[in-house]
């Protein structure tokens, strides 16, 4: 349509507009102001769904421009680039990299209307008052900076937070149970000989090597003192042992993208892989059996959240703190949540969910119905339950976290030989 | 004098600039950044030699090097039969230049889609359950999929030749079309053999094409990286990985220094085919 066209709807509006701004002058001009706020967020794919999107024009009025792009990516965005974002919506991983560039700034918690809710998990990373810590860069240890323009981070709540939690799950193996015939137990089983030629595993530096930790030291070969900070001879050990793993033919491929790793295994080619639990429902939504395999070591886990850059700064940021409220506020939670992933406010997701969605995926009861996807395509029949149950379950048995090493420029070197040779 | 003398500098002018904004200067600063120094996200001016001395120490790198010349070897003589080849019947065999054009362009058409959409379209027939294997098992050849198919060099070669090979096709297609073909007849005339006119006349006289074709190739197939990581399944490396790597990883130097030593590489390659042929003298 013409934008030089005036419609009889757009002038009646702009009339009601105009009346409503002047019977109520200062929030309506503020309503009117932030239509024309543009918040660029750039961030990993996990969270940039359009939907997202649409509600946020929907509900708050303004517009949110999203660019996915994979990790690495993200963080060499965030580090080098803070002019060509407003919001980064990273991992807690890469904020450990990012925060000392300066380039995005702390948040006031006071701004945050369902701070309290938020997951114990983010605030003194304990989930539950007598859970233990896992290794890693546990997202509450790079969660508080001691004030604006601070660039080391508080050991405990400091009022100042890094990155505002939005989503985090507990990442596992997954295998095609149809193809494997027997049950599957053990990170060690990925170097199995057993499943040679038909294993992979992500070919993501920093996510990779904490996915070998847990195989190696499940397997025996490696006792680390901590997965997420290795020394230089716990790297060479590990990737040592991949390599040769390699050598002989265990992997069938590597993957980078979403999208790979579903087709590595709805196609057969590989029985068991390191995966993220949404291309477990894509290769389930495709009709072929796969698991998302609850192993006796614990989880692999991760937290993103979104932060602001340093640039931003009057209406926008005011923008930015209205979005954030309103990403905790419940709806974008219930979304996620049918994703599989875990919202970092569940109590207010929970008012966005069905009773049976909730049962199932927070708390790990049998579907009473089908499960439907964001959607709208079963991904559950009635009856069925979540691998790895309960929300309790599954983020209490945390092993490490995603981590970013002291030795992180040894290990990616090494990491780049393992790929290459 | 002088007058036409500045003529033909203006002349040669806009390329010149063009030329010198888009070709030379890059290549400059390339090369002033493979000399700076990086640690994780940042790097700075520098004049030292660690990325290169990192890079020629590095056993990885040096096999990645030897496993892209392999690759390009390969891939070139694979070309060269196959395309020397669609080109000697597109220009001898068939008669018409109807036809021959109708048949040139059908060989172009594979190429209307995205290098991507081809290479891609290769995973689906060659995979463990893809239409090769089925194909194979139904017709009881073998008994378990064949697993080189895919995710190996194999692949990687294969989708090469099926990216590149029109660029052989092209070149040499047009020498070819270019040979007299009264000469073809003295030979014949003469009493030579079919063999002897093709060794003797058909391939000199195609050797520009072949060698504008070879270059090309060459080129292609020692820059890539996409190829690679998609057909190997990411478990082999080249040289265009490596530095895709560094990229990523924000080693921006450690990349330039990795990409200077690959220009030099090729340069030396098409240098030196050059000396073999004059193009200029015979195009």
């Amino acid at each position: 349509m013409s934008k030089m066209r005036y419609s009889r709807r757009n002038i009646l509006k702009g009339g009601a507009a105009a009346v409503a701004a002047s019977a109520f002058p200062a929030p309506m001009i503020w309503a009117q102001n932030i239509k024309d706020v543009v918040l660029r967020q750039a961030g990993t794919g996990v969270s940039a769904f359009n939907e997202v999107a649409a509600k946020v024009k929907e509900d708050l009025g303004f517009t949110l421009e999203m660019t996915a792009l994979d990790s690495d990516a993200v963080t060499q965005r965030a580090a080098t680039q803070p002019d060509s974002y407003d919001i980064a919506d990273i991992e807690y991983w890469i904020c450990k990299k990012v925060w000392p560039t300066g380039n995005l700034q702390a948040m006031d918690i006071s701004k945050i209307a369902n701070y309290d809710k938020i997951a114990g998990t983010f605030r003194d990373g304990k989930l539950t008052p007598d859970s233990v810590i896992a290794q890693g860069t546990a997202p509450h240890t790079v969660g508080f900076v001691e004030g604006p323009g601070s660039t080391t981070f508080a050991t405990q709540d400091s009022g100042w937070m890094t990155l505002i939690p939005t989503i985090y799950n507990a990442d596992t193996l997954g295998i095609r149970p149809d193809l494997i015939g027997r049950p599957i137990d053990s990170w060690a089983e990925l170097l199995n000989p057993e499943f040679k030629g038909k294993a992979s595993i992500l070919d993501i530096s920093s996510i990779g090597i904490m996915d070998m930790a847990m195989v190696c030291e499940a397997m025996g070969e490696v006792t680390y003192a901590d997965k997420g900070n290795m020394t230089t001879e716990e790297i060479d050990k590990t990737i040592g042992i991949f390599m040769e793993a390699k050598k002989n033919g265990q992997f069938r491929a590597f993957w980078k993208s979403f999208d790979e790793s579903v087709n590595l295994m709805a196609s057969g080619e590989v029985v068991i892989q390191s995966m993220w639990s949404p291309a477990i429902t894509a290769v389930r939504a495709q009709g072929v059996p796969c698991v998302y395999q609850p192993l006796k070591e614990g989880y692999r886990s991760w937290g993103g959240g979104i932060g602001l850059s340093a640039g931003l700064s009057g209406l926008p940021l005011d923008a930015a703190y209205e979005y954030i409220n309103w990403y905790l506020s419940g709806w974008v939670g219930g979304f996620l949540m049918r994703q599989g992933y875990y919202s970092a406010v569940p109590e207010t997701s929970k008012l966005f969910m069905s009773e049976d969605e909730w049962g199932f995926w927070y708390e790990g009861k049998a579907a009473t119905g089908d499960i439907l996807s964001p959607s709208g395509t079963v991904i559950e029949k009635a009856g069925a339950v979540r691998d790895g149950g309960s929300f309790l379950d599954r983020m209490g048995k945390v092993a490490c976290w995603n981590s970013v090493m002291d030795e992180n420029q040894y290990m990616v070197r090494k990491w780049n030989e393992f790929i290459a040779a | 004098m002088r007058r036409a003398n500045l003529n033909s500098w203006l002349l040669a002018a806009p390329l010149t600039g063009v030329l010198v904004v888009f070709l030379i200067l890059p290549i400059l600063l390339i090369t002033a950044v493979s000399f700076w120094t990086a640690d994780e996200f940042s790097f700075r001016p520098d004049f030292q030699f660690g990325n290169y001395e990192y890079l020629f120490g590095s056993a990885v790198a040096w096999k990645v090097f030897g496993l892209t010349f392999m690759m390009t070897v390969i891939v070139w003589a694979l070309t060269l039969v196959i395309g020397f080849t669609i080109a000697f019947f597109l220009a001898f065999h068939v008669r018409t230049q109807k036809w021959q054009m109708a048949l040139f362009l059908l060989t172009t058409i594979p190429f209307w889609t995205s290098n991507i959409i081809r290479m891609i379209s290769w995973i689906p027939l060659l995979g463990k359950n893809g239409l090769v294997n089925q194909t194979l098992i139904g017709a009881g050849v073998i008994n378990e999929p064949l697993q080189w198919l895919l995710y190996s060099s194999f692949s990687v070669c294969l989708a090469f030749v099926h990216l590149y090979t029109l660029f052989m096709v092209v070149p040499i297609f047009n020498t070819m079309m270019r040979i007299d073909k009264s000469l073809i007849e003295a030979a014949r005339d003469g009493g030579a053999s079919g063999f002897q006119i093709l060794t003797n006349i058909i391939i000199p006289l195609s050797k520009p094409g072949i060698m504008i074709g070879s270059i090309f190739v060459i080129a292609l197939v020692m820059s890539d990286f996409v190829t690679t990581r998609f057909m190997s399944g990411s478990q082999l490396a080249n040289v265009g990985r490596l530095i895709s790597n560094d990229i990523g990883l924000l080693q921006y130097p450690s990349a330039a220094a990795t990409a200077v030593v690959l220009l030099i590489t090729v340069l030396l390659i098409i240098g030196a085919m050059l000396r073999l042929v004059d193009i200029r003298k015979e195009l």
